[in-house]
């Protein structure tokens, strides 16, 4: 599955590997990437680093998606903060962000850049 | 000048307040408080609840602490024996010597034993302090039936606390009739038919002319009208006399009949010495509830605190309460004995209502009122007669039910001065105030002011007066779940069972905005879970969930995950127990034992929790939803099977518990234990709902819970035969399940209920609401959709597939590391971690 795509996008796994609104952890040059999968937003995908900065533990793969305030966001399953899919901010804790690796949709094929 | 020295005598309700009212008014005196009894100040009125389940330390008024805090020298358990006014000194028991510039005597009352013959026998009790709640309760072990002399307010709150006690319980009353002093004629009669429908006998103008020992029963009373009464206890709670022992010895004016004669300043013939509440008479009256003597203490606070014109002017003695579960009220001249005043008479012997009110002649002005079975009305007729204001063309309306629209006394018609809270005199115009200094809810004006937290009868008429006000100031309460639903949890339970509504998508799009957030989609796969018992891990649930359910499994601190597999009422084969050992020893898993008596197994990663599970289903284990807000244990003593004191089978019943309710998913988790006998091995009273064997079948206790704000549960019914025990439980899980709010346990649903235990029973055994029978069907419906989610779980690969670590590579999660401690795994500190991963380089 590991097929370099083209420059550094790589191809990760299929939208058959992605849940419905909640998000599955991938291996990406060697960094965890957190992959959240909303089909009814315009990206559709969204990947963020999956350790959990406050919690400490790779685990943000695995919080509940939604939205506050018109932000779209994932919650820490740990402590419950809450992360901008988009921006990795979190939105109790200034300062305190979370990776954000570029995803996109390629016909069936989820495809993640590689850190440079 | 030195302090002044202010010393209180009495540790009671009214001496408490004293010390209380003394200390926020920040006088700078030197205050030194000397009880009797052993412990600080308690709530006498509510002692009754000692018998259904409350803690006596949860009727304390004030620790030792509370005292230390306030600079305020407590003695206690040590009683003053003697006034020495020449030298301004008390004297106690103990030969301590206390001076002082003011003494303040609270030294109460003590319970009338009439003086008959025999009533000095061990088994003759009263019934005033904590202690001799002890002495009753250890009484009525080797007891069946118990007396109560004396029918009155105290005497029927004793009544109740015997029948908690499982005993069949008579009142013996001298006078013609039950509470004379607060219920008219016709009153009377019908609280008595209500409370003989409840099982208490009512034996009426019986004079008791000796106590002797009985045949079949320890004693027998003997009355005048040659008739007797067997029974094995005796209470006597047939009024109460001033305790004015010390003003008399020390040749303060005392009354004819006793009592320790004060001013309206509440000064006694010796102008240093005060006397508050029960030990003092006023006009020619002792005042025998709270709210009188909480006003005394007030008048002589303020006086020291130099505010000279404060002073008592009498109270009144209205009053609202539940006697045996019975409402009854009683306002101002209840027999109408003014001159000239008229009676309106409503009574309804099939709901068993009574009700009158006695106005002036022309009957525009309010002067008393009985209420009994029905005290709906009782705020706003004391709101009328307190304030003075002129009643409706045609006053019937306020007490009949059949008169179409009932003139409504709203909180906005009530004036500033009219009083809400008797019990701590807060006006309506205090409330107003708090509510300008900042406070905007019911909560918050309650710590404010007081108000309600005494006697609790004006509960109804502050959360009015609050809301209205709130309300005419443009604040709207908002109970909306989050951003996504304006509605409460219970709201979005309705809409979806009535709307027949199966996922959180037609949820949301039906009744809210936006995508949802952690607090709404969990809550709302739960209520899906209750109504229609969907596998949690189904395609429209599992995004829905928050981790522990979404792996069926609790995630701990470092992301991995820990393991408990269902051993209900905590019996194990010896098998079973092995394969446990085995699994966790082949995995390499952190083992403990539970406080629910089940294992935990620590340490397993994502992808491990299916291979582990297999192994475990195939040994015959199930999974034990120690992941989800759900039943979790019924924990069991082993009962009447191995132990010399079990009368009933408690592991039979905690398991065939545990089996009926596995999976039931509610807005917190449930815990449950079973004990065998009174000794309450399982500690079944700090559960949901607990169950305790008696000799003929089961008590019900609902409501406990252990952790963060222990409480215990309540005794909500008792010797209940296995199959209406189990309907009890069924439409309680089920109404809990229904009505509370998200992450709230029984304990603060049932402390939120408005009407509390009686309401509860009113429900469940009497089906007041008469939903019982759906309660009923919804419960049967969860039990027989039963599925344990980890045996279907690993029968589907597509469910299977989100166990994955990576969807791109088999390898684990390097931030997992453990290391060993006492023999054992654990979690890696991150300074643990940094140098393993330095050293295996």
């Amino acid at each position: 599955m590991e097929a370099v795509k083209q420059d550094d996008w790589q191809t990760v796994c299929t939208r058959d590997d992605l849940v419905l609104n909640s998000g599955v952890c991938a291996l990406v040059g060697g960094e965890q990437v957190a992959i959240f999968y909303l089909p009814d937003t315009d990206r559709q995908v969204f990947a963020l680093g999956n350790r959990d900065p406050i919690g400490k533990a790779n685990v943000m793969s695995r919080g509940i998606v939604g939205d506050l305030q018109g932000q779209v966001v994932v919650a820490s399953p740990l402590y419950k903060q809450h992360f901008n899919l988009e921006t990795g901010a979190c939105l109790e804790e200034e300062g305190v962000f979370l990776p954000v690796y570029d995803i996109q949709l390629d016909g069936d094929a989820v495809n993640v850049k590689v850190a440079g | 000048m030195s302090t002044r020295k202010i010393l209180v005598v009495g540790n009671g309700m009214v001496g408490h307040h004293f010390v209380e009212s003394l200390v926020g008014l920040k006088t700078a005196d030197d205050i030194t408080v000397i009880g009797e009894e052993p412990r600080p100040a308690y709530d006498r009125v509510h002692l009754s609840e000692v018998f259904s389940g409350r803690e006596p330390s949860d009727l304390a008024l004030a620790t030792r602490e509370t005292y230390e805090n306030w600079g305020v020298t407590a003695h206690f358990g040590d009683p003053v024996v003697r006034i020495e006014r020449a030298r301004r000194e008390v004297v106690t028991k103990g030969g301590r010597r206390f001076s002082y510039d003011k003494l303040v005597l609270a030294t109460g009352s003590f319970p009338f034993v009439p003086p008959v013959k025999g009533a000095d026998n061990k088994r003759c009790l009263v019934y005033r302090t904590i202690d001799d709640l002890g002495q009753i309760k250890a009484t009525a072990k080797d007891s069946t039936r118990g007396v109560v002399v004396g029918g009155g307010l105290l005497g029927l709150e004793c009544g109740n606390a015997l029948r908690n006690l499982g005993l069949e319980t008579h009142v013996v009353e001298f006078a013609p009739g039950l509470m004379g002093v607060q219920l008219d004629e016709g009153g009377s009669n019908m609280l008595r038919r209500k409370i003989e429908a409840l099982g208490v006998r009512v034996h009426t103008s019986k004079n008791t002319q000796q106590i002797v020992e009985g045949e079949s029963s320890a004693l027998s009373m003997e009355f005048s009208d040659d008739t007797a009464l067997d029974t094995d206890m005796i209470v006597f709670s047939a009024g109460i006399r001033p305790r004015d022992q010390l003003a008399r010895e020390s040749e303060l004016a005392v009354g004819e009949r006793g009592g320790i004669v004060i001013d309206y300043k509440c000064k006694t013939s010796d102008s240093d010495i005060f006397a508050i509440g029960e030990c003092a008479l006023f006009g020619g009256r002792i005042y025998g509830l709270v709210a009188p003597g909480y006003r005394m203490a007030e008048v002589v606070a303020n006086q020291l605190a130099g505010e000279q014109e404060a002073s008592f002017q009498g109270a009144d003695m209205s009053t609202k309460l539940k006697l045996l579960g019975v409402d009854v009220g009683s306002i101002g001249d209840a027999h109408g004995r003014t001159e000239g005043s008229i009676s309106y008479v409503f009574s309804d012997e099939r709901a068993e209502v009574y009700k009158r009110i006695v106005t002036s002649g022309d009957g525009k002005l309010l002067l008393g009122a009985v209420l009994v079975g029905d005290c709906e009305d009782y705020d706003t007729l004391l709101q009328y007669f307190l304030n003075e204001i002129e009643l409706p063309a045609e006053p019937e309306s306020l007490i009949v039910p059949a008169a179409g629209d009932k003139p409504l006394l709203g909180a906005a018609a009530l004036p500033m001065t009219a009083t809400v809270c008797s019990c701590h005199n807060v006006t309506k115009g205090c409330i107003i105030e708090a509510l300008d200094s900042g406070c905007c809810s019911l909560g918050e004006v309650k710590s404010e002011t007081k108000a309600s937290t005494g006697c609790g009868g004006c509960a109804a008429m502050l959360k009015n007066v609050v809301e209205d006000e709130l309300s005419a100031r443009g604040v709207v309460v908002d109970k909306s779940i989050c951003e996504h639903f304006p509605y409460t949890r219970q709201e979005l339970f309705h809409l979806a069972k009535v709307g027949e509504v199966k996922t959180f998508q037609d949820m949301i799009d039906g009744h809210g905005k936006g995508r949802g957030c952690d607090i709404c989609k969990p809550a709302i796969a739960s209520i899906m879970a209750s109504l229609w018992n969907d596998h949690v891990l189904e395609l429209p649930h599992v995004g829905l969930q928050d981790t522990n359910d979404t792996f069926l499994a609790n995630m701990q601190k470092d992301g991995t995950y820990s393991i408990v597999p269902r051993i209900a009422g905590g019996e194990i084969t010896p098998e079973k127990l092995i394969v446990l050992g085995e699994v966790a020893k082949e995995y390499g898993l952190y083992t403990k034992i539970t406080g629910g008596q089940r294992i935990d197994l620590f340490g397993a990663r994502q992808n491990q929790l299916p291979e582990i599970w297999r192994k475990l289903v195939d040994a015959g284990f199930e999974t034990g939803h120690a992941y989800g807000k759900a039943l979790r244990t019924v924990k069991s003593c082993v009962g009447s099977t191995w132990c010399r004191y079990g009368v009933q089978d408690s592991v039979g019943m905690a398991i065939f518990i545990e089996n009926r309710y596995k999976g039931l998913r509610s807005p917190h988790k449930l815990k449950s234990a079973v004990s065998g006998c009174t000794r309450e091995c399982a500690e079944a009273q700090s559960k949901d709902f607990g169950v305790i064997a008696t000799e003929n079948g089961w008590n019900l206790y609902l409501c406990g819970n252990g952790g963060m704000k222990p409480r215990h549960a309540d005794l909500f019914a008792t010797d209940l035969d296995d199959e209406t025990l189990i309907k009890y439980i069924d439409r309680f899980l089920m109404f809990y399940v229904r009505t509370a709010d998200r992450l709230q346990r029984t304990s603060v649903w049932m402390d939120n209920l408005e009407g509390g235990l009686d309401y509860l029973r009113e429900v469940i055994i009497e089906d007041s609401l008469g939903i019982c029978a759906e309660l009923e069907a919804q419960m049967a419906a969860v039990v027989g959709t039963y599925q344990c989610e980890w045996t279907t779980t690993i029968n589907d690969p597509e469910k299977l597939k989100r166990f994955r670590q990576f969807v791109n590579s088999d390898e684990e999660d390097s931030g997992v590391v453990f290391v060993q401690e006492r023999g054992q795994i654990r979690p890696a500190q991150p300074e643990e971690k940094i140098r393993l991963v330095a050293s295996s380089k």
